[in-house]
Parts: C-alpha cells; structure tokens; sequence
C-alpha cells in the first residue's frame, strides 16, 4: 500500500478545495494519521472506500479525543553579541499562547478485500462548546453507526447525517458527556479500604463537607491505634 | 409478662428438639404449621431468570448437570417476576439499569428475596469509582443475602441459597418476629429512581440504605460548648 504522504498528495490532486494534514505521532507507535477538511470529508471517505487501489471497505473502530484548551509556552532562544567583544549571550524569550481546545473523532479503516490497514484518518471539530458538529460518515461505513452514537453519548460530538442520532449508554435524560476531560462525576463518595492516593484526597474534601458523614482516613485511625 | 426465647426452629408446644427427636425415633412425627409452611416454601424457591453481567454465567453453571440447583429445589427458573420468589441480582447493575431492577421486585409477589451475587451487586465491584456503577443493589433494594466473589463460584450460589434457606426455615409466621412479607408495616414495593440529568434521582434509597460507618473509625468529638463550665 502506498505511504500516507503519497496519499495524501493523491487526496490533495483529487480534492484540491480540501485541507488534510498528515498528522504525525512522533512515539514508537507511529501511528501517523490523516487530518481531514469537515466540510469534505464525507466525499473523501467515499473515495477512501472506492478507490480501487485502496478500497478501505472496513471501519473497524470510530472513537473520539477530547483537547482540552491548553497553555503552551514557547521558549525562543536567540544570541545577542556582547558589544564589548565576549562570547554571544543566549537570551530566552518565552512566550504564553493559548492553544483553544477541540474534540477529535478517530477512525481506523481497513481493507478486507485488499488486506491492507490501518488507515487512520481524524476530523476535528472547531472548539469544545458550541461547534462540535462533524459530518458523520455511517453512510460510508455502517459499521460507524453505534460508535458514533457512543462517541456523541460519551464526548458530545454531534455527527451531521447520522440516521439515529441518540445517546446509547447513557440514558437520554443525561446531560454531561462523562470522556471529557473536564467531566465532574456526581458526589455519590463513599468510604472504602483503599490506597489510592485520589480516593484518599477527595476522602479528605468529602470529611472537609458539611453533608459528610463521618469517614475513616485509615491513615489518623491506625496512627491512633498505634498501627504502623 | 415476658417474650418466649427466640428459638430458629420452632417446634410445637414446649417439647424440646431432644424430646421430639426421641418421638420420631418412636415413629411420632411432632411439627407445627409455621415448620411446614416454611419446609415448603424454602425446597421450593423459584429464582427469577435474569442475568446482568458475568455472574450470571456462573448462575448458569449452578443450574447445570455438574451443580445442580435442582437438589435444592430452585431449579425453575421463571421468566416472569410475577411467579418467582427469588431475585439473584447477577452482576454489575448500571445506573442505567438500576431503575428497571427495582421496578421487577416490586413486580414481585410476596413473599420474595433478593441474592446480591458478587462483588459488583454487592458494592459495585470494580467499577465503584465509575460514573455509571451503582453503588451496590442494597441502596435500593431490601438485600437478605451477600455473596462475595468476583464471580462467586456455583457453589459460593448454592452455600448462599441454603443461608437463604435457613433464613426462611426460621421465620414465623405469627408475632413480633413474624417475616417480613407478614407485617403490614414492612414494604413490598420500593421507589423507583428516575433518570436524572447527572445521576439517579434519588441515589439511594434512604430507608434502605446509608453511608457505612468504617469499623476503626475513631469517634469525633462533639463541637466544644458556647460556654464550658468546670
């Protein structure tokens, strides 16, 4: 099969309005992946799945990402020269930009016919809040169609185009999206043996609370009983 | 005037187990109404058939040639909560799922009994730290019987079905003590919870259940008085 960097300059021949980024993962994994244009990428997947030498005719797994915004700072080195004669100062400039988040929806295609695959290719959408639609591609792939409804039950992306569109693990009254990464869980705490440090830390918050009935912080209770 | 002993096995009038042991031997068979009663209803316990999660395969294991619930009369499965006597909650209960659980018991009739089979009925196993993990079936339903196991064995089932045996082989039909399907007072249906925007509304069922009080808690002391006086 051939390397995604020559499809995607094929992609870019045959969609030139499109945008697709290859979208490198620099780990050992080198799960490199194709970034595709929303607004085409329906068309794209079609022809990702008609293309005779690709025929992408299996969607095997659809997820979603979430990004939450993220403050990333840039460090810029630059030497300034001594104007006394010395060796050249290296000055950092940092600078603070604040990357706005996203969610991603992910698919992995194969091809069954061809024996060929992973073909990764992600959809992003403009921001986390009001903007989460993305086109749906269940009517290139039917396998896509409970993932999807997972990905819009757990992450909140709206897939334009899907035929039903419903949530399918949570039950419809549900309002949060329980994958983000900014999800609250509901304060249902409870006390249990435990030495996980995050249980023991909203232990502490929960005994903090008024409506706390009292809890055991294993740690005071052996101390008094003189249990190491 | 005071209460006669609590005895688990009544027998009839004031003859001894001894004494009425030493009949039957003489080929006198003494029992009582209440004993009879509870010998039938406890070699014939009809589970309901559902299964939530894995330990339901192990509910299936028990049902087979090799355990065979049949020795202790609870082979029938019904698939209707209308004719079983038994609820063995088998496995993780969602939140999902935690409403339609309640609503069979209460389809139940009296007199019925609840298993909590494994870790994740019992406490939510597992997935206790999970958003969409009930917490254990005791925040909504009267529990009689605990098995621990992750899943139990068939066999953890049967020891489990056979305390619920002895459990019912103890009740009593008149009295203070009578079961709890006896007394007016005691529920047989409970509040279904409703699907909230965040959680089950409510999450518990404050009659049934509350926060546990750890074993080695050490007691607090009460907030110190306006004025302390010596």
């Amino acid at each position: 099969m051939e390397t995604l960097e020559q499809l995607r300059e094929r992609l870019a021949a045959r969609f030139p309005a499109a945008q697709t980024v290859l979208a490198t993962d620099p780990g050992a994994a080198a799960e490199h992946s194709l970034l595709l244009d929303s607004t085409h990428a329906r068309d794209i997947a079609r022809f990702l799945r008609d293309d005779p030498a690709l025929r992408l005719d299996y969607c095997s797994n659809a997820t979603g990402v979430d990004w939450p915004e993220k403050e990333i700072t840039d460090v810029v080195k630059t030497s300034v020269p001594d104007p006394a004669g010395g060796p050249a100062k290296i000055v950092e400039t940092k600078s603070v930009r604040v990357q706005p988040g996203y969610l991603e929806a992910v698919y992995h295609l194969y091809s069954i016919a061809l024996k060929h695959g992973p073909v990764v290719i992600r959809l992003r959408t403009a921001n986390r809040t009001d903007a989460v639609t993305l086109p749906s591609l269940t009517p290139v792939w039917r396998s896509c169609d409970f993932q999807e409804r997972e990905i819009f039950d757990l992450f909140g992306i709206v897939f334009a185009g899907h035929p039903d569109l419903r949530r399918i693990l949570m039950w419809d009254e549900f309002k949060d999206h329980p994958m983000r990464k900014d999800y609250v869980e509901p304060p249902d705490y409870e006390w249990e043996p435990t030495a996980h440090d995050e249980i023991l830390e909203k232990a502490k918050a929960f005994r903090a609370s008024p409506a706390a009935t009292p809890l055991d912080e294993p740690s005071v209770a052996s101390a008094k009983e003189g249990i190491k | 005037m005071s209460t006669p002993a609590y005895t688990p096995f009544p027998a009839a009038g004031n003859i001894s187990d001894t004494d009425r042991e030493e009949l039957r031997r003489n080929g006198i068979l003494l029992t009582s109404l209440e004993e009879l009663y509870n010998w039938g209803r406890s070699n014939s316990i009809w589970p309901l058939q559902f299964g939530l999660a894995c330990c339901a395969i192990e509910m299936i294991a028990a049902a087979t040639a090799r355990f065979d619930i049949a020795r202790f009369g609870a082979e029938i499965f019904r698939p209707s909560p209308r004719q079983a006597d038994l609820m063995i909650v088998s496995g993780t209960v969602t939140k999902k799922m935690a409403p339609l659980v309640v609503r069979l018991w209460n389809q139940m009739p009296e007199p019925k009994y609840c298993i909590a089979m494994g870790a994740c009925a019992i406490s939510g196993g597992p997935f206790k730290q999970g958003y969409n993990v009930l917490k254990g079936i005791d925040r909504f339903l009267p529990v009689d019987i605990y098995i621990p196991g992750c899943p139990p064995r068939p066999e953890a089932l049967l020891n489990g079905l056979i305390q619920l045996q002895t459990q019912i082989k103890a009740e009593h039909i008149t009295g203070p003590r009578a079961a709890r399907h006896l007394r007016a007072d005691a529920p047989s249906e409970y509040p279904i919870p409703e699907y909230g925007a965040h959680d089950l509304t409510p999450t518990q069922n404050p009659t049934l259940w509350s926060a546990p009080v750890p074993p080695r808690y050490p007691p607090v002391a009460p907030p110190p008085a306006s004025a302390p006086s010596a």
